[in-house]
């Protein structure tokens, strides 16, 4: 019987087609390189739930359970949260009584930080990216090449010109000093990605619109931008992605109030004398995955047309 | 009812002049096509009458007003682009009902008027689709209903069929004819196909590098093209033009040397204020008519290349001195390769160009 098609072939284990489809060789091949990619991610998250001992026993405890005996008792360890709750509040002497740790308000800084500089950041540069595309000035590749230029340098090469601009202007250690700075450090990334965006656009259908009877802005908001939400959903990703993890200026430029997690993470685990806590910083990280975690997953299809956008011309 | 007028509208782009002194009125209820080789400038023509790019010099008027300074959403003109430029993320319906958001009609009345157009062009079927999801055909016709939904002073239509195939273009042409003949406005169609400007146009504007060579009747620049380029572009096959040398002319008739020989041909009486000179012979290829014994009016050519058409035969010939003609003639007229061709040209569909490439006319 040519013709029927085995449970086995249904659950996708059939030779590839040849056409579009992978065989089952070629996806298990793809799914042990993403797991050697992803071992990093898979071991912090499993030493969160690991006791210090635990974490730093050798050899190494692999799994919180035995797979049916598949596994040595003497490779596998019993979860445990108490990490977690470690992360919020914890004694900071032995024996000592609970003290919160402040992290319930560093989570709330970066969030609170990076979602509004990033926000902030993706209203004015589209606007001028769609000028740089759409009104472009005398000169207008030079411009944005300065305006690239700024993302040029390291960080820790502009670091002192730029604490000194937040002492004097007393915006150190404000939430309004780190959030402008963030959004001044998306701006070139946003303003480029989405004047790619913007380029890719038939200007027929904008003629088409203003010779319907719509004006300048009504063409922005009715026409062009409801065409790029891919778009802006891709840099505001990637935006988000770049400004969750920076740690440099947050050190250096922000206050005890306006501390963001990555900082924080680093001198909650530095743990007085006894080595670093690493079940507390694979917590700490954990926890940190998860926002941007999310964030990425309910905007993946948009994500996917984003960075794929342009690549087929019409 | 309102007039299209270009008055010696000139556009450069840097020292690229695009469109250079053009003139052109379109009366009301008046189809008028700018034809031309791609790159001709006849799509900016459009575009300056659209106002979508501004004039370097000259005069829009429309309906009797001056334009120039106008944006293109106060000149209340109605287009079709090439590429459809159908709004993406609005539903067919809404793409439709798009230019009646700006003239503030009523949500009934625009629904009515939608679905009206929406009957004309048939599409009701459609209008709550996305763009994308509906055929080229489809598109084509959502860009006309959107074009025809308000009632704007004159429509203009870029490369309207160029994006569908040949069976589709046929009956679309069809269609947009009798839209447009129900609207009666005055009508600019910018097209590279002959056949589409011959079908749909009242009046033909024949571009080339920015300069309008003809304007005429679809008839007229047919029978009477004014000068060798357009002459060469109006016509399938296309018309045979082959230099001569213009010996004497006697009444009627003139001698011209061509072809390696020299022939008697009759040809109208203003040829007879030429001097002998170089000029361009331009014969239709459908013209001739083979006959049995050469003769003082005749051209002898060698045939060459023989192409059934169906109810034509095209055959390509070589006269002695090494040109090449294109013959039509009728099924039954057979011939073999390399046969000896005795021609007779039409006297009236003889048309003699000046050294400047020029009709010579009465």
């Amino acid at each position: 019987m040519a013709n029927t098609i085995s449970i086995w072939e249904r659950l996708g284990f059939r030779k590839a087609s040849g056409v579009g489809e992978a065989g089952w060789g070629h996806t298990l091949f793809a799914a042990i390189i993403s797991l050697i990619y992803f071992l990093p991610v898979l071991i912090i998250i499993l030493t969160s739930f690991k006791l210090q001992t635990e974490a730093l026993a050798v050899p190494p405890k692999l799994l919180p359970t035995t797979l049916f005996g598949l596994i040595p008792e003497q490779y596998v360890f019993s979860p445990t949260l108490e990490n977690f709750t470690s992360v919020f509040s914890r004694a900071y002497v032995a024996g000592g009584a609970a003290e919160s740790t402040g992290f319930d308000r560093f989570f709330f800084n970066s969030i609170f930080i990076a979602s509004t500089s990033v926000l902030l950041a993706l209203v004015i540069g589209t606007l001028a990216a769609y000028g740089f595309s759409r009104y472009p000035l005398k000169g207008n590749d030079t411009y944005l090449f300065i305006i690239l230029t700024t993302r040029m340098l390291p960080a820790i090469v502009v670091i002192i010109p730029v604490i000194l601009m937040f002492r004097i202007s007393g915006l150190a250690g404000s939430y309004l000093g780190i959030i402008f700075l963030y959004t001044a450090f998306n701006l070139p990334f946003t303003i480029w990605m989405m004047k790619s965006f913007f380029d890719e656009l038939s200007p027929d259908v904008e003629d088409a619109a203003r010779l319907d009877g719509s004006s300048d802005a009504k063409v922005f908001f009715k026409i062009c931008l409801p065409q790029v939400l891919a778009g802006l959903a891709a840099t505001f990703v990637f935006g988000l992605i770049l400004t969750w993890n920076e740690f440099l200026f947050a050190l250096l430029l922000t206050g005890v109030d306006t501390r963001t997690v990555p900082v924080a993470m680093n001198q909650a685990v530095a743990g007085g004398g006894i080595g670093v806590l690493w079940g507390l910083l694979a917590a700490i990280e954990t926890l940190f995955l998860i926002p941007v975690f999310l964030v990425t997953f309910f905007l993946q299809n948009h994500l996917l047309r984003g960075v794929t956008f342009g690549t087929v011309k019409r | 009812m309102s007039t299209i007028e270009a008055r010696k509208i000139t556009k450069r782009f840097g020292d690229f002049v695009a469109v250079k002194d053009a003139d052109l009125s379109v009366a009301a209820g008046e189809v008028v096509c700018l034809l031309g080789p791609s790159g001709c400038g006849k799509t900016t023509t459009l575009r300056m009458i659209a106002g979508l790019e501004r004039v370097t010099s000259g005069d829009i008027v429309i309906g009797g007003k001056r334009m120039n300074d106008l944006s293109p959403e106060k000149r209340d003109i109605a287009m079709v682009f090439q590429f459809y430029a159908l709004y993406p993320a609005l539903s067919v319906g809404e793409n439709i009902a798009m230019p009646l958001h700006y003239e503030k009609i009523s949500k009934p009345d625009r629904d009515k008027r939608v679905r009206r157009v929406a009957e004309i062009l048939h599409l009701t079927e459609v209008l709550d689709r996305m763009p994308g999801q509906v055929s080229e055909g489809e598109k084509q016709r959502i860009a006309v209903a959107r074009a025809i939904v308000r009632e704007p002073n004159c429509f203009l239509f870029d490369e309207p069929l160029s994006r569908l195939d040949v069976e589709l273009r046929h009956s679309m042409r069809g269609q947009i004819k009798e839209v447009l003949s129900n609207l009666s406005k005055a009508t600019v169609i910018v097209t590279h196909d002959q056949l589409e400007a011959l079908t749909m146009a009242d009046r033909i504007a024949i571009m080339r590098d920015g300069i309008i060579e003809q304007i005429g009747t679809p008839h007229q620049v047919f029978a009477k093209p004014a000068n060798v380029f357009v002459a060469s572009f109006i016509g399938t096959p296309q018309m045979n033009l082959v230099k001569g040398k213009l010996e004497k002319v006697s009444g009627a008739k003139a001698t011209i040397q061509f072809g390696g020989e020299r022939v008697e041909l009759e040809v109208n009486p203003a040829v007879g204020s030429l001097k002998p000179s170089e000029v361009t012979l331009g014969i239709r290829p459908r013209a001739f008519t083979p006959v049995s014994a050469g003769a003082k009016d005749t051209i002898l050519a060698t045939a060459e290349l023989i192409e059934p058409m169906g109810a034509e035969t095209l055959v390509h010939a070589r006269t002695p001195d090494e040109s090449d003609i294109r013959v039509v003639v009728p099924r039954d007229v057979k011939f073999k390769i390399g046969e000896k061709l005795h021609l007779r040209a039409d006297p009236t569909q003889t048309h003699i160009f000046g050294e400047d490439g020029k009709a010579v006319r009465a």
